[in-house]
């Protein structure tokens, strides 16, 4: 059996897992000290399953723990920025167009030398080696513990930068080095940004998964675990240590790969339905679709693989006001304040879950509470409700077609009837546990991003060696080389370029293989 | 016009729009004359009027495959060399810069070429909006000579093309940009005063901005789509225009051809109503037909935005299931004459369809 755990801003989800089924579930509180939150969640479910630690044989762990510190700008380590790219981009240094604010926490600690590639990964310019020694000297003294490399286009040709890394390694040996190559795709400033912001988080991190490491001491559970990452899959824990960026937005994420899990669809229509927000996404083959626009965090470019969520101002907390334009449902909630501001919970605040018990939909608090509403009010409110849900399905489909509609989150006892332009609406057994369930079911990838010359190799040879070194990315990465698959992949040929050159970017994906070890707590 | 650096983002969001798809990411011109900025002071901008008719004016621009642009902008030597070395091969000083292509990145190279060199910049371009060739400008239709022009690269390469004709110009920059990394400094066309007033198209960076304006307010008011059509209405070349499709993309077909990125995307309307439109481009939005009508072609401007945020979408980011609205637009009525039409008509781009005002097409 396997344990899934969400640790997010305000509860700690952990349910266990046999094959298909959920043996037992159990929300608590996330604890000052990640740890602790960790050990009463999954201590209580392995409880309720009458289960022991020695049965346990992975865990897999979702957080939004660094999102949520790089947005509010908390833990963050002073950055040494190494862009390996002169002459070119000296136009445009690091940290161009951040939030003062964080730039700041990221410091002055900017070197720009001279090396990098071609777009067919051919050399432009040299390495400077003997400026990278100096680079890494200066930051030494400077007090540095975190190192970014970027390198011009690094994604096609990475060997700079693992160059640099050697040498500054032997510099710094205790500093962390977070190389541009392995987390970010083409786009300079926008990989550079996501290299900087891990690099920032780099102590967090050590923390953190430190934190999970220790949870699972204390447990006694010694099997392997992962971390989940924003497109579905898994990570070591130790290269989480080393990319915790990467875990960006995977919320979202697991909560959809959750659902598609519970309702057994691999296309259909997502809402996540929480306190305050709805988060609506779309699912395709298995796996949400993702954003094509750049995605801002904490106000920073990146161009990250994010999945495309429509966030939407309803959830259980939403503000239920008669107002002279009408009844309206949020986007104002009472949110974490629900179980004690509730007219159902004894408050004297009518909000969206009150409505629900009024319409008999769900059997929360005291219903009595609620029994004087009128049946116009409760009427008009649920209509509004589930209007709001089907202008965002609206907003998110990809054809005409009407598709299911699968609802998960603890709000999702607020929708009962049709909604238009659905086939049906699904709410799953565990519907409240569907982040922990995502996180328990996500897969190992590898993804392959760099332009070939079709005139040279041919379309399908590119393909295929694109599609290859993808499956070494994913089997060196634990995967299970039987149940791989293409999950994504795309051609864009690159305007102005002759000799037929193209980017290929082809993703895989495939179950652990849990007869390799991984990281053992 | 006064610039100021709050102004670029928004230019940045207008020049996005009018790059119809192709153009290059603007963001990165804004980055590029945000620092030459900070470094060098901000450029004086005139207009095309303020010019003497016998200033020496040259254009600058940044030229290369979209994606390359992205990892390899201008370092900003490159810009001044691609200037200096046309300077000295004429023999003459440039008095003023002044754009080629408002669409794209080069609505803001020539903020930041303009910056460094301390040269003031002629508020206008030589098509309102984007192209993919060097001679598909109004400077080159109505007689402007293309060359002597300079390309330059980030390792300080210049050469110095001289041609009897633009097009000839053309083939010989794109084979040797490819040679240079794919992403190069051009400067080209050097003509009089008299001549960017007599075949320019005037007061395009002052519409960018505007554009980008208005759909920064419509965002903050709730429908920038609508803010945005209302706002280019009131334009003097841009008031033909509607919103032509409320749709999705349901395919999406690109391929590589004779060195541009060729290809279609359909979209579906959200109505239900099975309505389907069909953009085709290279690189810039070529022709749009719904069931087989054209509804808006080539130089009438074609503009793909994010249905929500009217962010413009460029032909390289299209994907499947964006949810988009499709804008057509009038070009300036410079661009719409015979003898522009013979050089960016539609026959240029091997359309058998013939140019028709998008205010002719109708429903």
């Amino acid at each position: 059996m396997r344990i899934g755990v969400d640790v997010g801003g305000t509860n700690t989800d952990a349910v266990v897992m046999d094959g298909r089924t959920v043996l037992a579930s159990h929300k608590a509180p996330t604890s000052e000290n990640v740890s602790d939150g960790i050990v009463a969640a999954i201590g209580e479910v392995l409880r309720r399953a009458d289960a022991s630690a020695a049965d346990v044989r992975t865990v897999m762990i979702g957080t939004t723990h660094f999102t949520n510190a790089f947005v509010q700008r908390q833990h963050l380590l002073p950055v040494g920025i190494v862009r390996i790219a002169l002459p070119s981009s000296r136009g445009i240094p690091p940290l161009s167009d951040w939030p003062a604010d964080i730039a700041e926490a990221m410091g002055p600690h900017h070197h720009m030398i001279t090396g990098g590639y071609q777009f067919d990964g051919s050399v432009a310019d040299p390495l400077d080696e003997g400026a990278v020694a100096a680079a890494a000297r200066s930051l030494r003294n400077a007090g540095i513990a975190t190192v970014a490399i970027t390198g011009l286009f690094s994604p096609v040709n990475p060997a700079m930068e693992v160059r640099a890394a050697e040498i500054i390694r032997q510099e710094m040996p205790d500093a962390a080095l977070t190389l541009s190559s392995q987390i970010g795709r083409m786009g300079i400033l926008e990989r550079e940004n996501a290299a900087v912001m891990n690099a920032s988080l780099a102590e967090l991190s050590r923390e953190v998964v430190g934190s999970f490491r220790a949870a699972l001491t204390r447990l006694d559970i010694r099997a392997p675990f992962f971390i989940s990452q924003n497109d579905g899959t898994l990570m070591s824990a130790a290269f989480v240590e080393r990319y915790p960026v990467l875990t960006f937005a995977s919320g979202p994420t697991n909560s959809m790969r959750g659902a598609a899990y519970l309702s057994g669809l691999e296309d259909a229509l997502i809402a996540d339905i929480g306190g305050t927000t709805t988060d609506i996404g779309v699912l395709r083959n298995g796996f949400p679709r993702e954003s094509s626009l750049s995605v801002d965090v904490g106000g920073v470019r990146t161009n990250f693989r994010m999945p495309d969520v429509l966030a939407l101002g309803l959830g259980g907390g939403s503000l239920v006001a008669e107002t002279d334009a009408g009844l309206t449902v949020g986007p104002r909630s009472i949110g974490y304040r629900l179980t004690r501001d509730a007219l159902v919970f004894g408050g004297d605040t009518l909000c969206a879950t009150d409505i629900a018990v009024a319409a008999g939909y769900a059997a929360i608090g005291d219903a009595s509470r609620v029994a004087h509403l009128s049946a116009a009010l409760v009427q008009a409110a649920v209509q509004r409700i589930h209007r709001i849900v089907a202008e965002g399905v609206d907003r998110m489909k990809a054809s005409a077609t009407p598709v299911p509609l699968v609802l998960v989150g603890g709000g999702a006892v607020l929708i009962r009837d049709a909604i238009g332009g659905t086939s049906e609406v699904i709410v799953p057994e565990h519907a409240g546990v569907a982040n922990a369930i995502g996180a328990s079911i996500a897969q190992i990838s590898g993804e392959t991003d760099r332009v070939f010359a079709y005139e040279a190799v041919g379309r399908e040879a590119a393909l295929e060696e694109a599609a290859n070194e993808a499956r070494d990315k994913a089997v060196a990465a634990g995967a299970d080389p039987a149940t791989l698959e293409i999950i994504d992949r795309e051609e864009v040929p690159l305007a102005y370029m002759p000799g037929g050159a193209v980017r290929i970017r082809v993703k895989v994906s495939g179950d652990l293989d849990l007869a390799r070890s991984g990281d053992t707590a | 016009m006064k610039l100021t650096v709050e102004d670029l983002p928004d230019i940045a969001t207008g020049a996005a729009l009018l790059g119809t798809g192709g153009g290059g990411d603007p963001y990165i011109g804004r980055l590029l004359a945000m620092h030459a900025i900070e470094a060098f002071g901000m450029p004086e901008v005139i207009d095309a009027a303020a010019l003497p008719d016998d200033a020496n004016v040259f254009t600058i621009a940044m030229l290369g495959v979209p994606t390359v642009l992205g990892e390899k902008a201008a370092c900003g030597d490159d810009v001044d060399l691609a200037v200096r070395s046309l300077e000295q091969y004429l023999g003459r000083r440039a008095d003023a810069l002044v754009g080629i292509e408002i669409g794209g990145i080069n609505s803001l190279l020539p903020v930041m070429a303009a910056a460094r060199l301390g040269l003031p910049l002629v508020d206008a371009d030589g098509m309102g909006r984007a192209f993919p060739e060097i001679q598909m400008v109004t400077y080159n239709v109505y007689g402007v000579p293309a060359t002597p022009l300079v390309v330059t690269d980030d390792h300080l390469t210049s050469l110095v093309v001289d041609t009897r004709d633009a097009a000839a110009a053309e083939g010989l920059v794109r084979v040797a940009s490819v040679q240079m990394g794919c992403s190069v400094i051009l400067s080209s066309y050097p003509m009089t005063g008299e001549q960017v007033k007599r075949t320019g198209v005037h007061g395009t960076l002052t519409l960018a901005l505007e554009i980008g304006r208005a759909i920064r307010h419509g965002r903050e008011t709730g429908d920038p789509v609508t803010a945005l059509v209302d706002y280019l209405r009131t334009t003097p070349y841009y008031n033909q225009c509607e919103v032509l499709f409320d749709g999705k993309v349901v395919d999406l077909s690109r391929e590589t051809r004779g060195g541009f990125n060729m290809g279609f995307c359909h979209l579906e309307a959200l109505d239900g109503s099975r309505r389907r439109l069909e953009v085709t481009f290279q690189n810039e939005h070529l022709v749009a037909r719904e069931g087989g009508r054209v509804r808006c072609i080539v130089p009438d401007l074609i503009a793909l935005v994010d249905r929500e945020t009217a962010a413009p979408v460029p032909a390289e980011a299209l994907r499947y299931g964006q949810r988009l609205k499709v804008i057509g637009i009038s070009a300036a009525p410079i661009m719409r004459t015979p003898e522009s039409l013979a050089v960016f008509g539609p026959q240029a781009f091997g359309l058998d369809d013939p140019f028709v005002p998008i205010e002719q097409l109708g429903d």
